[in-house]
């Protein structure tokens, strides 16, 4: 395969990528710290830490415990603020040659546009990833991404601020029907859908009787929620017409097809960074040649193309 | 020297102590694709191909670079540790490094090392590469035999003594002579510690109350050890400039009045023991 480049064509924007393979939020720092392990500008595209418009400290430790092909995660979206991230960091980053996608945290739909507003002139940035896996502070802590309504109303905020910018929601697999989120969503104006985010979960230790994260609830990814990421892709992809990349347990290239099998446009690499730091360079190289030997001849034609009775 | 991805062949695995159930061993690897280190650095470490569940490779101290060879010298203490003991000549594990930052090594000052357990490891390659040995006082406090520590080549090189605990009354006269020792190594002597974080508190809360200049080398969770994944913070009364990615830390600034979670992967290993909050 010559060409591995995708373009995903949203209502209002699009996201032109070199090949379907980006990092995941929240498991490639801010870009900078894998630079010794390869070169940033042959991915697909950096989605960056999660931002928020005030520096956050995040949770106490322990904040990550392992399970059987998994790790739970409770950071608590440590970050630097958008403001830092802009002004220290961004210029640092290759944004000339990869794009750089910012994935944004906030409580309110008010906040969550006032970020975009923030990003949306930046020339380093390529599209924003909206966070809706957070609690919504003023409606007792529900995520937003579990109601339709609530997560309309964040994208539709945002998507008023975005700009030229393309619009990617992320979301939750913690929901009874993920299509009817996905779907709202759509109508309210996003570009891309990208999921899974993680999956609600925790871990105890007998000896101590504690759970083994401080705040008792994580987020468990790596490729123990692989299926439950495949499945949910296939729903989304089935219920909208935009673009959806798929996230959740992808470790190699065949991991990429698979998504792309069930209805994806690109990828996001998660804690398979973790594993290895070249894991995503990796993919990348690899990825032509996998799909070759599986007889892909173009994203078009084998995107989606899952045989079901 | 920049960090670089090796897969690296175990050339032997050597258990230390006596007994049918071994829990430490010394695992001795081929060249890995950097030749230097600083004392103090630390890999990620994960058998190949991954056999166990484990998501994560572990942190481990440099124990060793001698002879182009890696020596990593760990405890077993849950299932990735179980499984290394396990690996044989011929294995290959990948091993990320050398990452984090150095201890001290002042030539001109006196320096006491404290040791806990396996925090020794660290302190092998530090007396090993320290260019005088002589200057160089070591308290090693135990649990298990002796012999199940690479004790033997730090006590040729300089002043070592071992103390083991194996009633809860020991440990009150270990601390007495911690203690003690900080004291008499203050204010012009360096102290530099490596232990379980109790130890490392006693000696930090020691060394602020008779001033002296203590650094120490904590142990703790990662999940990636390259400064991605927030998982191993440590609040730290840092500029934050000190945990941001390297080519951006420039500048003096000021640090926080409460303390900040710095990642222990990106400003550590070694911290100055006044800069951090248990």
């Amino acid at each position: 395969m010559d060409n591995t480049g995708v373009t995903l064509a949203g209502p209002f924007a699009s996201l032109t990528l070199k090949n379907p393979v980006l990092t995941a939020s929240g498991t490639f720092g801010y870009g900078l710290e894998f630079a010794p392990y390869g070169d940033l500008r042959k991915l697909g595209g950096i989605v960056v830490k999660g931002l928020s418009l005030k520096p956050r400290e995040g949770n106490p430790m322990p904040r990550t415990a392992e399970s059987a092909c998994g790790l739970l995660n409770a950071v608590g979206l440590q970050n630097c603020g958008a403001e830092a991230f802009l002004r220290d960091i961004l210029p640092a980053l290759p944004a000339d040659k990869v794009p750089v996608i910012a994935n944004l945290y906030g409580t309110t739909p008010e906040e969550f546009a006032e970020l975009a507003g923030m990003l949306s002139d930046e020339k380093g940035i390529a599209g924003i990833e909206v966070n809706i896996s957070c609690p919504n502070v003023r409606e007792g802590g529900q995520l937003f991404g579990q109601d339709p309504r609530l997560a309309a109303a964040v994208t539709a905020a945002v998507r008023a601020r975005a700009g030229r910018l393309p619009l990617i929601v992320k979301l939750t697999p913690n929901v009874t029907d993920i299509a009817a989120v996905a779907r709202a969503c759509e109508d309210a104006g996003a570009d891309i859908i990208s999921c899974i985010n993680t999956l609600s979960g925790t871990a105890v230790d007998l000896v101590t009787r504690k759970p083994r994260l401080s705040v008792t609830f994580g987020g468990l990814s790596g490729p123990a929620v692989k299926p439950v990421a495949l499945r949910c892709v296939l729903q989304v992809a089935r219920a909208v017409s935009i673009p959806v990349i798929g996230i959740g347990g992808i470790r190699c290239a065949e991991d990429v097809l698979e998504f792309i099998l069930v209805g994806a446009h690109a990828v996001q690499v998660g804690s398979a960074s973790f594993s290895c730091p070249d894991t995503v360079f990796r993919i990348v190289e690899e990825l032509p040649a996998v799909a070759e030997k599986y007889g892909v001849a173009d994203w078009e034609s084998f995107r989606a193309s899952l045989i079901t009775d | 020297m920049n960090p670089t991805i090796s897969r690296l062949k175990i050339l032997d695995i050597v258990p230390f102590g006596s007994g049918p159930k071994h829990e430490f061993f010394a695992l001795r690897l081929t060249p890995p694709k950097w030749e230097s280190c600083a004392p103090g650095q630390f890999v990620m470490l994960r058998p190949l191909p991954a056999r166990s569940e484990a998501v994560c490779p572990r942190p481990f101290s440099i124990c060793k670079l001698t002879g182009g060879h890696l020596i990593v010298f760990f405890q077993v203490c849950g299932r990735v540790t179980a499984e290394m003991a396990a690996l044989q000549a011929g294995d290959t594990v990948q091993v990320t490094g050398p990452l984090g930052n150095s201890l001290p090594v002042r030539a001109d000052r006196p320096t006491l090392i404290l040791a806990g357990g396996i925090g020794i490891a660290p302190f092998v390659e530090y007396v090993d590469k320290h260019p005088r040995p002589a200057t160089l006082t070591v308290e090693f406090a135990h649990r298990h035999p002796l012999a199940c520590y690479p004790f033997e080549g730090i006590a040729e090189k300089c002043a070592a003594r071992s103390h083991m605990e194996t009633v809860e009354q020991d440990r009150d006269a270990i601390v007495a002579l911690m203690e003690q020792r900080i004291r008499e190594f203050a204010p012009a002597g360096l102290v530099l510690a490596c232990g379980p974080t109790p130890f490392l508190r006693l000696v930090g809360n020691t060394a602020a109350a008779c001033g002296a200049e203590a650094h120490l080398c904590l142990e703790t969770r990662m999940a990636c050890g390259i400064g991605a994944c927030q998982g191993c913070v440590v609040k730290a009364l840092l500029p934050a400039a000190d945990d941001a990615p390297p080519v951006l830390r420039s500048g003096p600034a000021a640090p926080p009045d409460d303390g900040a979670f710095v990642r222990t992967c990106a400003c550590g290993p070694t911290f100055r023991a006044d800069q951090v909050i248990f």
